[in-house]
């Protein structure tokens, strides 16, 4: 296990799981932690790239009162090891024969599968992607530099960060959850049948899911999933 | 309250039971007739055991519960499921 600080509250860990059978953009991990006295608790992790060989990183976003993210992003020793079963999923999901256009929305660290569907993207597909994402503040960011970088290089990548608390100066949108128009401006037309994926918190999910629905979107074309948290 | 998770957290602990990638498939709910796809059910959890809920009239679609020595899988709430024929993953 390797780790890297994405944000002040979040890490990706690198892990090298042997004879990984390779896996589809969107798809997760599960990790088990057992205790010294046999206690055994277990999560669910979005993959955020595609494997390098046997190598697979999750980005995982340090909870409040969490079991098991706090110890993954805090005290877990590089080099340690975990117990990884995967990959799992076969809905949320992104192919890369799929066309698109794709609109990918994402509340917080929901970025995470929609960030290993860009990255899988970039140089095999053409397929149109524009991302959506929700964060607090400027300093939630996830990939933030990554995603300037791919904005620029990848080609057909177009990515908005909404604030909920607190923007970067000079930025022209009211700070606050999601809206409609958010999606209407930063988004595709219904007629164009884009596929949606949101991920995120399941307050943000139900929100944004609904924003598109209401904005005339096929629910055959949205796809979601959702985590615990507020 | 909201549910903790969806139904696509139910795939690794499916994969000990079944071989058809069950996330993807399509369950009816026996309770209002609904029909979902399993990735969409609001799941909440983990303990002490995994509960599905039907979207439409939360009704428990599916209980799994794992104890030391045995997985308890628990349907009753579905009336049919749908499974991807030949499932790629």
């Amino acid at each position: 296990m390797d780790r890297r600080a994405e944000t002040p509250t979040a890490s990706t860990l690198v892990l090298d799981v042997g004879d990984w059978p390779g896996h589809l953009a969107g798809q997760h991990v599960d990790v088990r932690l057992t205790a010294e006295d046999g206690y055994q608790a277990s999560r669910s992790y979005s993959l955020a790239a595609p494997a390098d060989g046997d190598r697979v990183q999750i980005t995982v976003q340090r909870l409040l009162n969490g079991e098991v993210s706090p110890f993954l992003v805090d005290e877990l020793a590089t080099g340690a090891v975990v117990e990884v079963r995967g990959p799992f999923g076969g809905w949320f999901v992104w192919r890369t024969e799929d066309r698109g256009p794709i609109l990918l929305v994402a509340g917080g660290s929901g970025i995470v599968p929609l960030m290993a569907m860009i990255r899988t993207r970039a140089g095999v597909s053409r397929a149109p992607f524009r991302l959506v994402c929700s964060v607090r503040t400027p300093e939630d960011r996830l990939y933030a530099a990554e995603l300037r970088r791919r904005v620029a290089d990848d080609g057909g990548l177009d990515v908005v960060w909404v604030h909920t608390r607190t923007a970067p100066a000079g930025d022209p949108r009211r700070v606050g959850r999601i809206r409609a128009d958010d999606l209407v401006s930063h988004g595709w037309p219904p007629d164009f049948e884009p596929t949606c994926y949101v991920c995120g918190p399941t307050g943000f999910v139900e929100t944004a899911s609904n924003l598109l629905l209401a904005t005339g979107h096929d629910p055959r074309r949205i796809r979601t999933e959702r985590f615990g948290g507020a | 309250m909201d549910a903790t998770y969806d139904g696509n957290t139910l795939a690794g602990p499916l994969s000990e039971v079944f071989t058809a990638e069950v996330t993807s498939g399509v369950a009816r709910c026996r309770s209002c007739g609904r029909s979902s796809v399993v990735a969409e059910l609001a799941v909440y959890g983990p303990d002490p055991g995994l509960v599905a809920r039907c979207p439409g009239c939360a009704e428990a679609m599916l209980r799994l519960v794992r104890t030391p020595d045995a997985m308890w899988l628990d349907l009753s709430g579905m009336s049919l499921l749908r499974l991807p024929a030949s499932a790629s993953e």
